[in-house]
């Protein structure tokens, strides 16, 4: 589904990640760790190709991400669904065109029903009029989730989804990211909340990578 | 091209021009720009048919007339008149021929000298007036046939006059033609940093287009049509104002001189009602290259 093959990106300075080798699965759980500036966001940027390696080659859904135009690229985001720490929005537009905006970009229509269940799945059901600027931080993390998975994506990169968070809106944030895994959807969640992998851990088999000297490795059960 | 931007105008995609705000400095900018411009435009317009139209009238009514000047000792004159009169009538390609009488050089004279000219005490040539027929006349043969009849007289067939006519008329005609060509190049110029300056301010929302999936052109359909229909709206409205202001401006009896004919005259009317069509077409090009541009830039 996502293949890196020793790739390395560098921002013009030295490597911030370095041969890094790795498949993510269909249907697998990942947890991505390392201090803050490990490179945790950029490998995520590599895997929906906001960026594109330095060295080596990226294959999304057998497609190396260089050999790819830019319609091409836009085609393939629409099977990933990406959630920010500080996920952005269309302000002057209500929540459920916020929701819907990966449908209407793709010139499919969004079911009013649809919705509405989306919307109720995340807690937003009350919310589908509001404005972007008036939701708080564990709203627009939600929100952006239902917008993340709304086209019916493969898979589901979250970069800490739950930095802004509070742990009661962090653990309904990721029994939301475990249901849409169990639903089959690939899941990778960038993070230094170790609690919140333990919390994890307990309800799906989640394996945990972490950043380290500039490569990606298998995190032991020291987790 | 010109399939998208009928496209783009008469079946848009109402999602995607809700995407971008309406709000902003660059609506009214363009709105004004194009409204700006297109009022110039009209004038611009309007002065270069008036141009036109003036080469054409100076040279229709100088190039089918003649002066003949007989400029004799007072006892030679009335026989030397006759005589060119003589030869006038037997030449072909001379319509009609007709001395002026005093009063009609007086009347001829009377802007620079006064009505109460005394023009027996002045030596004041005669002038006989020629009319051509369509066919024209020998110029140099009538002019040795004139030397060898009435030695005074001398034929002026006013090459001389409408050549600078022509000439001046037609560097206004060009002068305005150019103008319009400036005023549209900084319409496109305007426009192109108004739609570089929307696409600046709206980097976010350009952002999460791009990560839910949206493809270039889809984005850049939601700034060009806004962009597009910006620029016709506000065409429309500097080239109402300045058709108005072409109507009201006095009527050619009325003003005399130079500025007699400036303005439109029967199908010309239409011509700056194609305006706002061309500012609607400056718009969507110059936008939709900005927007390719700037996107381009973005990953």
């Amino acid at each position: 589904m996502i293949a890196f093959d020793n790739v390395a990106h560098s921002y013009g300075g030295g490597e911030l990640l370095s041969e890094v080798t790795l498949r993510l699965a269909p249907g697998s759980f990942h947890f991505l760790t390392g201090p803050s500036g490990a490179g945790k966001s950029t490998f995520l940027k590599l895997c929906y190709a906001e960026l594109l390696p330095t060295a080596g080659r990226v294959t999304l859904f057998d497609r190396e991400v260089r050999s790819l135009a830019r319609d091409d690229v836009a085609r393939m985001r629409r099977r990933i669904g990406v959630v920010h720490q500080d996920c952005q929005f269309l302000d002057h537009l209500p929540l459920a065109a916020n929701v819907t905006l990966p449908l209407l970009v793709s010139g499919r229509a969004a079911g009013a029903q649809d919705l509405a269940d989306l919307l109720g799945w995340v807690g937003l059901g009350q919310l589908a009029a509001a404005l972007p600027p008036s939701l708080s931080g564990g709203e627009r993390q939600r929100a952006a989730l239902a917008r993340a998975v709304i086209m019916g994506p493969d898979v589901i990169l979250a970069d800490e989804p739950t930095g802004n968070l509070d742990w009661e809106m962090s653990l309904r944030l990721l029994t939301l990211l475990v249901e849409l895994n169990k639903m089959g959807k690939t899941i990778v969640v960038a993070t230094h909340d170790l609690n919140l992998i333990r919390s994890a851990k307990a309800q799906v088999a989640a394996r945990v990578l972490r950043i380290k000297n500039r490569r990606i490795q298998l995190a032991g059960a020291d987790l | 091209m010109i399939r998208a931007l009928l496209a783009d105008l008469f079946k848009p995609d109402r999602h995607a021009a809700r995407v971008v705000p309406r709000a902003g400095h660059t609506a009214w900018l363009t709105s004004f720009t194009a409204a700006a411009m297109t009022f110039l435009a009209v004038f611009a317009l309007a002065l270069s048919l008036a141009a036109g139209r003036l080469a054409e009238r100076w040279s229709a009514a100088l190039a089918h007339t003649a002066t003949v000047r007989i400029a004799a000792p007072a006892d030679q004159v009335e026989i030397q008149t006759r005589a060119v009169l003589g030869v006038l009538a037997t030449t072909p390609g001379i319509a009609a021929a007709r001395a002026l009488s005093d009063a009609d050089q007086r009347a001829l004279l009377a802007p620079w000298f006064g009505p109460d000219l005394p023009l027996e005490a002045l030596p004041i040539p005669r002038l006989i007036e020629v009319t051509e027929d369509p066919v024209g006349y020998d110029s140099e043969g009538l002019r040795q046939r004139l030397a060898a009849e009435a030695p005074g007289a001398v034929l002026d067939d006013h090459t001389r006059w409408r050549r600078p006519l022509a000439v001046a008329a037609g560097r206004l005609r060009l002068l305005a033609a150019v103008s319009i060509a400036l005023i549209l190049t900084t319409m496109a110029a305007m426009i192109t940093l108004a739609a570089n300056a929307a696409l600046a301010a709206n980097g976010q929302v350009i952002r999460v287009l791009r990560l839910v999936g949206a493809r270039d052109v889809y984005i850049a359909r939601a700034f060009v049509r806004r962009f597009t229909l910006r620029a016709l709206a506000g065409s429309a409205v500097g080239a109402a104002a300045g058709m108005l202001g072409v109507a009201l401006l006095p009527a050619a009896d009325a003003a005399g001189g130079f500025l007699t004919g400036l303005g439109f005259q029967g199908a010309d009317w239409v011509l700056p009602l194609l305006l706002p069509v061309l500012a609607a077409v400056i718009a969507f090009f110059a936008t939709r290259l900005a927007a390719f541009r700037k996107l381009k830039e973005l990953t």
